[in-house]
């Protein structure tokens, strides 16, 4: 089973999602992050999928998932670099992912987060 | 049956080899058209006829070139099948003189072959017409659906004609991939130009709105005209919390305010000075 990495950029974790995630392999990352937010303290998530070319049902689900998550743990979850095809296919199923913020890049995933902290301190 | 079959075709070939001349005028002055490509077709034809082939390959080619070419020059399909059907009547002429029983028996068959032919040039009309309506509907397509910037990060698409379910996946994508390729972060659906807007067309949209807004930019839409405000209103259309706006100038406005640009327009009235030479 392949583990996906995530990263620490100031108190902000990045996971990258580059292969096809398993169902296990996406269970695993859910623990993952809960513990990795908790130990470091995050207060912002970003999930960058732009190698990520297929989506189904389930990958729609993991990402509200994660983000349910990680408010609860009072981080905030962005989603960026979803390819038009994926955005297609997700509206075409009907998941709107309600509660999940996107942007169209990491950098500016970044920005966005920087910019809901400043404004809601 | 088959030996009288085969003897009527060997007349009708020998009258056409013999009566050539006459029967190629005839058909040239029944045809009104230019002698050169019905002697080809003519003797196309008669080649075929002679070998005794099934096949008119070469007879159809040659049909299918006049049937274009008459096309072009303006002619209806309708004269270029009648054009096609004088030979009958030229070569019924060279029949009736010879008399012969084998003669009048193959002209029913020689004529149920000039009717096939005839239909031919009309398919071939049909289908020439139909490939250049193909054509022009894909560039129609290209056309109607162009995505243009109008500040940094901030693009639009001006819809114009009829939206149906193909255009409008063309513009999604086409909308969806400029925001990728220029990271702008908002977009501008102008349906100024849409003459009408119903379920089906809001349902449209109301998806590409969903989509861009999964990839991280914001869309409004602008140019909704008072009648079509109306016919959304009353068929209990739902927007939710998307910006609609009455005209593209404010809905650039509203995404400039967004993207934080600021514009100050000057309070004073502005009057154009002009000064004249004395």
């Amino acid at each position: 089973m392949e583990r996906v990495p995530i990263l620490k950029l100031g108190d902000i974790l990045i996971i990258s999602i580059q292969v096809d995630l398993e169902d296990q392999s996406v269970l695993a990352l859910q623990e993952d992050l809960a513990d990795r937010v908790v130990s470091t303290g995050a207060r912002g998530v970003i999930i960058d999928i732009t190698a990520v070319e297929i989506v189904d049902s389930f990958i729609g689900r993991m990402l509200a998932t994660i983000a349910a998550m990680s408010r609860m743990l009072d981080a905030e979850t962005v989603v960026v670099g979803m390819r038009p095809a994926v955005a297609i296919t997700l509206v075409e199923l009907g998941l709107s992912l309600g509660g999940v913020r996107t942007a169209l890049d990491l950098e500016k995933g970044v920005a966005l987060l920087e910019h809901t902290r400043s404004t809601s301190r | 049956m088959t030996a009288h079959a085969d003897a009527s075709r060997q007349r009708i070939h020998d009258l056409l080899t013999t009566e050539e001349e006459r029967v190629l005028q005839r058909w040239t002055a029944l045809a009104k058209t230019s002698g050169e490509e019905l002697r080809d077709i003519y003797q196309a034809l008669r080649l075929a006829i002679g070998e005794g082939r099934d096949d008119l390959t070469d007879v159809r080619g040659l049909l299918a070139e006049l049937s274009r070419e008459r096309a072009r020059q303006g002619h209806t399909p309708s004269d270029t099948a009648r054009a096609v059907y004088g030979l009958k009547e030229a070569v019924y002429e060279a029949v009736e003189s010879d008399g012969s029983a084998d003669a009048l028996r193959g002209f029913i068959w020689f004529s149920r072959l000039i009717d096939d032919l005839g239909l031919y040039t009309f398919e071939v009309y049909a289908t020439a017409r139909e490939t250049i309506i193909l054509d022009q509907a894909e560039q129609l397509l290209e056309l109607s659906t162009p995505v243009v910037k109008l500040w940094e990060g901030i693009v639009a698409v001006p819809l114009i004609g009829t939206l149906d379910s193909a255009r409008t996946q063309v513009v999604m994508e086409k909308l969806l991939q400029t925001l990728v390729e220029t990271g702008s972060e908002h977009a501008v659906i102008d349906i100024t130009g849409v003459p009408a807007v119903d379920t089906q067309v809001a349902q449209h949209l109301l998806k590409t709105v969903f989509a861009a807004r999964l990839m991280g930019a914001e869309c409004v839409i602008s140019g909704i005209r008072p009648q079509i405000a109306h016919t959304i209103v009353t068929l209990g259309i739902e927007f939710g919390d998307i910006v609609t706006k009455a005209s593209l100038a404010d809905a650039l406005a509203y995404a400039l305010s967004r993207s934080g640009t600021e514009i100050s327009t000057p309070r004073r009235t502005r009057i154009a000075v002009r000064t004249e030479e004395v």
